[in-house]
């Protein structure tokens, strides 16, 4: 991916995003904030804009000298998804974007102190945290009849943590407020000075369903740091293990989707395929979420050749399983009757919030980093991207059908034309202070890692934008104008991670 | 709906008894320690992204419950004394827990699931106790919606500052005799992500736990001898 680095005053940061954005040909993919202080006096915010064009990518690093007042120009007026990136900028490191229009908590809940600031280079991880007693303001909605729903943090299933408060009128859903990132385990400051192969094991934590995903972005920006060449073999073992995990989410979230319509044989035959998929995971690697494959300079184990086979026979069979499974809902008019129409997302507002993955394949938007930003052996094989347009959660379910075949496509071709040699290179010793990120498309959409390498190959700063970050925000656009039994089909027909959000 | 019956009937009876499949060979179980090769250099302490390994009195020591079982120790001894084997079976009762099983035995199951801060794999795992596959349903046991119906908390993941207290007010709301269940090395140790500002610990730092079960994710037969354990009702037949 070709990129571009733009070193400005914080102060002119609007100016420079509303040109990089270049009349929204380039569309905000992350920001966030670093403490240089102690290597270069200041404080920095990033805005990295990603586009079709020439480069590829741009970054902007805005500067906050010591000396001057610690805010920047917020640019949630001029692009939404900014919204919350900047809220995190100012929870974790206390600068202020001014112009914001909700500047709550959104990562640290009212139990943090008002004042202190974990990503601070000054805040040490041993720092006691008293108890905070904030607030957290919830905008009502008025009218006659208008009542709330309050649900969670703990839901009534198997299920993350997040709170929902509707705003109701009978059955239809007015307004959705979500709290989040009660899962929020501080993990970008608690891999602060680990050497970059150990930070690997949390990265591959930070998601159980996207650990190949989010290993593949952080390996990537490794290596990129290193200049490591990873040899071919591991690029296409790499391509096989993101493919395998995005089969067995997409297999598992079809499945699960028929719950949210009380569709239980679907709901059966979508975890029994999701299980061989799994038990498949657990063969190759030994752990059925396929940890401990990816490693930093190619991968940490080959695969033999009676592995090529049971792959092939495993997708073989599931591949038809799953048609079967799809034929099922295909032509069932109860099934289409609820999914049809339900949780719209429209183009626009997935493109104004920067909505990535199978949720912004479903509302029009053309994009996918495989093919945009091609990464690991990407490049060598032939696969389509399916889009369709009218961004309800039945769009949802047929780009992940879709997808999904796919993904058995591009193993096949791995498994046909797979180099020999090597699969792992020893990697070069990074430079302190140098800096690299990575997109990978996860079965949710494009994970994006973004690292400063600190003194003797470990990690000074390190951000994690996963999928589901910019993705959150479309479900309470999704939501309203629905009743409330449909919320928890449009919520799954999304399926964001809270883990890989709140990190 | 024939499309649909045609399909069930294809399909047959896919439900199993826990463990009757073979572990992979490649499945990375619990790290055992020949300890005549032990040559007490304690790279593999250094090596431990979690610090599951401890020398003490010169004798190495691994925490089950902190092992992400990743294999690092083994990639890094030089002297061959550590190896995965391919058990999985790691689930540890804490004390005296019968009268409390006696107490709940006399009914079926239920347990409620508490996420305390996972990566989510602990959960989808028990997700997957659900499916026709593992049936939990065979044995009784079933999730309920609340707490309140609840005889047993299967705790997932760190306790987050943010869900210290939503744990807690969970576990004041069931019912007495319970029975804690903590899920997966996060809740067992809390030890995974190392120090933060943003972790309070292990799932016994805010409630008290009768069962810890190892593994990053414990895959679902793992989690069902956890819970087949807890409820005695294994006979004479575990390790
Ligand atoms: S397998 Fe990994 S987590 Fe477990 S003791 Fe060894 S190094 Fe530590
Ligand atoms: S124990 Fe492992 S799988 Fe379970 S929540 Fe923690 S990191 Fe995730």
């Amino acid at each position: 991916m070709t990129s571009a680095l733009q070193v400005i005053p914080a102060a002119t940061l609007r100016a420079a995003a509303t040109v990089a954005s270049h009349n929204g040909q380039y569309r905000l993919t992350a920001m966030f904030a670093n403490d240089e202080r102690p290597v270069h006096g200041y404080f920095a915010v990033y805005a990295i804009f990603t586009g079709k064009g020439e480069p590829a990518c741009k970054t902007i690093k805005a500067i906050i000298k010591q000396d001057e007042p610690l805010e920047f120009p917020s640019l949630t007026p001029l692009m939404a998804a900014a919204a919350w990136y900047e809220r995190e900028i100012h929870d974790l490191f206390g600068l202020v974007p001014f112009g914001h229009p909700d500047l709550r908590p959104l990562v640290l809940h009212e139990n943090w102190p008002h004042g202190l600031y974990p990503l601070r280079k000054d805040f040490r991880p041993d720092m006691p945290v008293p108890e905070g007693g904030g607030q957290y303001p919830v905008p009502s909605v008025q009218g006659e009849g208008v009542f709330e729903v309050p649900v969670g943090p703990i839901h009534a299933g198997i299920i993350e943590p997040g709170h929902f408060r509707f705003s109701q009128a009978g059955e239809n859903i007015i307004n959705l407020e979500a709290k989040l990132f009660f899962t929020h385990r501080g993990i970008e400051k608690a891999v602060e000075g680990l050497p970059l192969p150990m930070a690997l094991y949390r990265t591959e934590r930070i998601c159980g369903v996207c650990s190949v995903s989010n290993t593949l972005s952080y390996a990537h920006a490794v290596e990129t740091m290193a200049g490591a060449e990873v040899p071919a073999r591991g690029q296409y073992l790499r391509v096989l293990a993101a493919e395998l995990e995005r089969l067995y989410n997409h297999v598992g979230d079809i499945g699960n989707l028929c719950a949210g319509v009380g569709f239980a044989a679907g709901v059966s035959h979508g975890s029994r395929l999701k299980e061989q998929l799994m038990r498949l995971n657990e063969r190759l690697t030994g752990n059925r979420f396929l940890r401990g494959w990816v490693t930093l300079g190619g991968v940490h184990m080959d695969i033999t050749r009676d592995m090529a086979q049971d792959i092939q026979q495993t997708l073989t069979g599931v591949t038809r399983d799953f048609a079967e499974l799809l034929g099922l809902l295909r032509n069932n008019d109860a099934f289409l009757d609820r999914i049809n129409t339900t949780g719209i997302l429209p183009y626009q507002a997935a493109v104004d919030l920067g909505v990535v993955g199978v949720a912004a394949r479903a509302s029009g938007i053309d994009s996918d980093v495989r093919r945009d930003f091609p990464y690991a052996a990407y490049r060598d094989f032939s696969f389509s991207v399916p889009v369709y347009t009218s961004g309800d959660v039945a769009a949802r379910l047929w780009v992940r059908a879709d997808e999904a075949v796919e993904s058995a496509k591009i193993v096949g071709q791995v498994l046909d034309s797979l180099p020999s040699g090597n699969f792992k290179t020893a990697l070069p010793p990074v430079k302190p202070y140098s800096t690299a990120f990575s997109l990978t498309e996860s079965p949710r959409g494009s994970n994006l890692h973004w690292l400063m390498a600190g003194e003797k190959g470990t990690i000074y700063r390190y951000f994690v934008r996963s999928a589901s970050y910019p993705n959150w925000p479309a479900l309470t656009v999704a939501a309203p104008g629905n009743i409330i039994p449909d919320f928890p089909l449009i919520n799954k027909s999304f399926e964001l991670c809270y883990a890989c959000l709140d990190r | 709906m024939l499309n649909l019956f045609r399909k069930i009937i294809k399909t047959g009876r896919v439900t199993e008894h826990y463990d009757s499949g073979p572990v992979p060979p490649r499945f990375r179980g619990e790290v055992v320690l020949e300890e005549s090769r032990c040559r007490n250099c304690q790279n593999c302490r250094e090596a431990c992204p979690t610090g599951a390994i401890a020398f003490i009195d010169g004798k190495l020591i691994i925490d089950n419950n902190a092992c992400i079982f990743c294999g690092r120790c083994i990639e890094v001894c030089e002297h061959n004394a550590l190896a995965h084997t391919a058990e999985y079976r790691l689930a540890e009762l804490q004390g005296q827990l019968a009268g409390k099983i006696k107490s709940i035995l006399h009914r079926s199951l239920n347990i409620r699931h508490i996420d305390a801060g996972s990566c989510n794999g602990c959960d989808w795992e028990m997700t997957a106790l659900n499916n026709p596959v593992y049936d939990l349903q065979q044995y009784g046991i079933d999730f309920v919606a609340s707490p309140r119906h609840a005889d047993m908390l299967m705790v997932t993941g760190v306790v987050t500052r943010n869900l210290a207290q939503a744990l807690a007010m969970t576990y004041e709301a069931t019912p007495e005799p319970k029975l804690v269940m903590a899920v997966g090395a996060c809740a067992a140790s809390g030890k995974v992500f190392g120090k933060s500002y943003a972790i309070r610990g292990a799932a016994d730092t805010i409630v008290p736990v009768d069962i810890y079960v190892p593994g990053c994710p414990p895959r679902p037969a793992a989690l069902i001898y956890g819970l087949l354990l807890a409820l005695d009702r294994l006979g004479g037949k575990h390790k």
